[in-house]
């Protein structure tokens, strides 16, 4: 091979190909996916939107609790109580995982050691990826009779039914999250403290969990947002019957099972289903929001 | 106390035959020394002699670490720190200064005040009272009194090493260990904080580990010489750098021979 030749410089030899072509592959790849992000989102959008634009009024929407469309006299299509439905069961999923996550996450990140620490960590990642349908199965077959027995209720499917349902589902990525954000805190942080004579849990709560907060807070946010996106275990826990519940024994009915439920039944371009649209259009809105408010977070501390 | 005969009398701590190893690697053996009640003892020694272990054994910061083992005995004010059930309260009389600052995630005076507030101290006074006299001994007070709310971590390089003195300071230690306190400040910050431990040798003692030969020829009282996990030499500093050693390989070192 002669070095001193300078039209090298010019020539196209093959790995100067390959390269081009793998930044090419790449490049699709990664621009595909906010193409369909953006695709979905216009789709979404159009089929909403002739609901948007003729009988959609805000206040009859988002402040009616009356979900009757199929009425043959006067369909009506207010979301409340479905909204309700979601938060409520949202909000005792979080009472549920919240503790969980963060105590198995500060006992992984801080306590565990060794095998016990690899175990642990196979088996939250394996907890998060059974399917939906099976916790919706076991909210169905085994929490159902355990409530109606434990607490005298007529009915077991409810909204304390699919919020541990729901908050069992989503503690497991919650965990990684809240994990990897202890984890994140730099050892040189706990060697000061531990130096001072601070006990282990000093050391935590008043070191690593401070410094960790925004991942902690991103975490739960990651999990509020599970919560409002999950369907298929909402929907066979909850009850599903429209109702805005005044305790946790009511069933109630979330906005995505709403969606699954009635999709299928109505006619395509019709006031009913350009209403499931428009509620489609409002979940995407709001998980958009709080994944990106998580993300941004999560982002915070890394920047730091 | 069996062990009293052993210890010598004034000691602040003393130290016999003490091993360390981490899995199956020596990292120091046979280590017999006494350092007096306040006294600026330097350490010195070249990379992996053992200096940063020894100082881990001396607050027993091997319990965290499983693979760090411990041999011999090391006597605190008199008593064996082996056996402790509360290894939290030998560490709250020994302040630690680590070789790069360590600014915790919280506001200056946060970071003065956790360790009065680990030992339960809660009165806002006297936590101010603390807080001004420790950055002031630590030669701060003057750079960050009007700031004592903005976070540690964003202060430079020698006022964190100044704020991690002041905490260390915080905790009113008996012993100070500095472990090659100067790598990341700049020579006129070290300067100020080699007149800062010469003012507080008359109220504790101090452990001075370093890899400047003369940082320890300006300040320790005794100095001990480690090499490759044992320790070489302990004597009067002066005697190491005017010759007067057991060993050649001391001299070779302070001269700067190898190193």
């Amino acid at each position: 091979m002669s070095r001193s030749s300078v039209t090298d410089f010019d020539r196209r030899n093959r790995d100067w190909y390959i390269d081009r072509l793998v930044q090419a592959v790449v490049f699709i790849g990664g621009i595909s996916a906010i193409v369909f992000i953006i695709g979905i989102f216009v789709f979404i959008t159009r089929e909403g939107f002739s609901f948007i634009a003729t009988e959609f009024d805000v206040s009859g929407f988002f402040l009616s609790q009356n979900w009757r469309p199929t009425s043959e006299s006067n369909p009506t299509y207010g979301i409340l109580a479905l909204v309700a439905g979601t938060a409520s069961v949202t909000g005792l999923a979080m009472l549920v995982a919240i503790p969980f996550s963060l105590g198995a996450a500060i006992f992984i990140a801080e306590f565990a050691t060794g095998r016990v620490r690899e175990v642990l960590k196979i088996l939250v990642e394996l907890l998060a990826a059974i399917p939906s349908v099976v916790w919706g199965f076991i909210g169905l077959s085994i929490m159902n009779p355990l409530i109606i027995e434990w607490f005298n209720v007529p009915v077991g499917l409810n909204v304390l039914n699919a919020g541990i349902i729901l908050g069992l589902m989503a503690a497991p990525i919650m965990t990684s999250i809240a994990e990897d954000a202890l984890k994140a805190v730099p050892d040189r942080y706990r060697e000061a403290a531990e130096a001072m004579g601070a006990t282990r849990w000093q050391v935590i709560a008043k070191v690593v969990l401070p410094a960790a907060k925004n991942g902690l807070l991103g975490a739960v946010l990651l999990g509020v947002g599970r919560g409002f996106g999950e369907t298929m275990a909402v929907l066979m826990a909850t009850g599903h019957s429209v109702n805005i519940p005044t305790s946790i024994f009511d069933s109630v009915r979330a906005l995505t099972a709403t969606i699954a439920a009635e999709l299928g039944e109505t006619a395509v371009g019709s006031p009913h289903y350009q209403a499931l649209f428009t509620i489609g259009i409002f979940l995407f809105a709001i998980t958009f929001v709080i994944n990106l408010t998580a993300d941004l977070i999560v982002r915070g501390i890394r920047n730091k | 106390m069996v062990n009293a005969v052993t210890t010598g009398a004034d000691a602040k701590v003393s130290v016999r035959n003490l091993e360390i190893a981490y899995g199956d690697a020596t990292a120091l053996s046979g280590v017999d020394l006494d350092i007096r009640e306040n006294e600026i003892f330097g350490v010195i020694g070249p990379a992996n002699a053992g200096k940063t272990s020894f100082l881990k054994a001396l607050n027993r910061m091997d319990m965290f670490n499983p693979e760090m083992k411990v041999g011999g005995d090391i006597h605190f004010s008199g008593r064996n720190t082996r056996g402790l059930r509360n290894v939290y309260a030998l560490r709250r009389r020994i302040g630690v200064v680590f070789p790069l600052p360590v600014g915790l995630p919280m506001n200056v005076y946060d970071n003065v005040a956790l360790a009065p507030r680990l030992g339960g101290q809660r009165n806002r006074a006297e936590l101010d009272v603390i807080v001004e006299r420790c950055l002031r001994r630590a030669a701060l007070w003057d750079e960050v009194k009007d700031r004592l709310d903005t976070l540690g971590s964003l202060l430079s390089g020698g006022q964190q090493q100044r704020l991690t003195i002041a905490r260390a300071l915080s905790q009113q230690p008996e012993v100070l260990m500095l472990d090659e306190f100067s790598i990341a400040v700049d020579p006129v910050t070290t300067m100020r904080i080699e007149d800062v431990l010469k003012q507080l040798r008359e109220e504790m003692t101090i452990i001075l580990v370093t890899n400047l030969v003369q940082q320890a020829r300006r300040l320790a009282d005794r100095t001990a010489f480690f090499l490759d996990g044992r320790c070489v030499e302990i004597g009067v500093t002066e005697d190491l750098f005017t010759g007067e050693v057991r060993d050649q390989r001391t001299r070779d070192y302070v001269e700067g021979r190898f190193g």
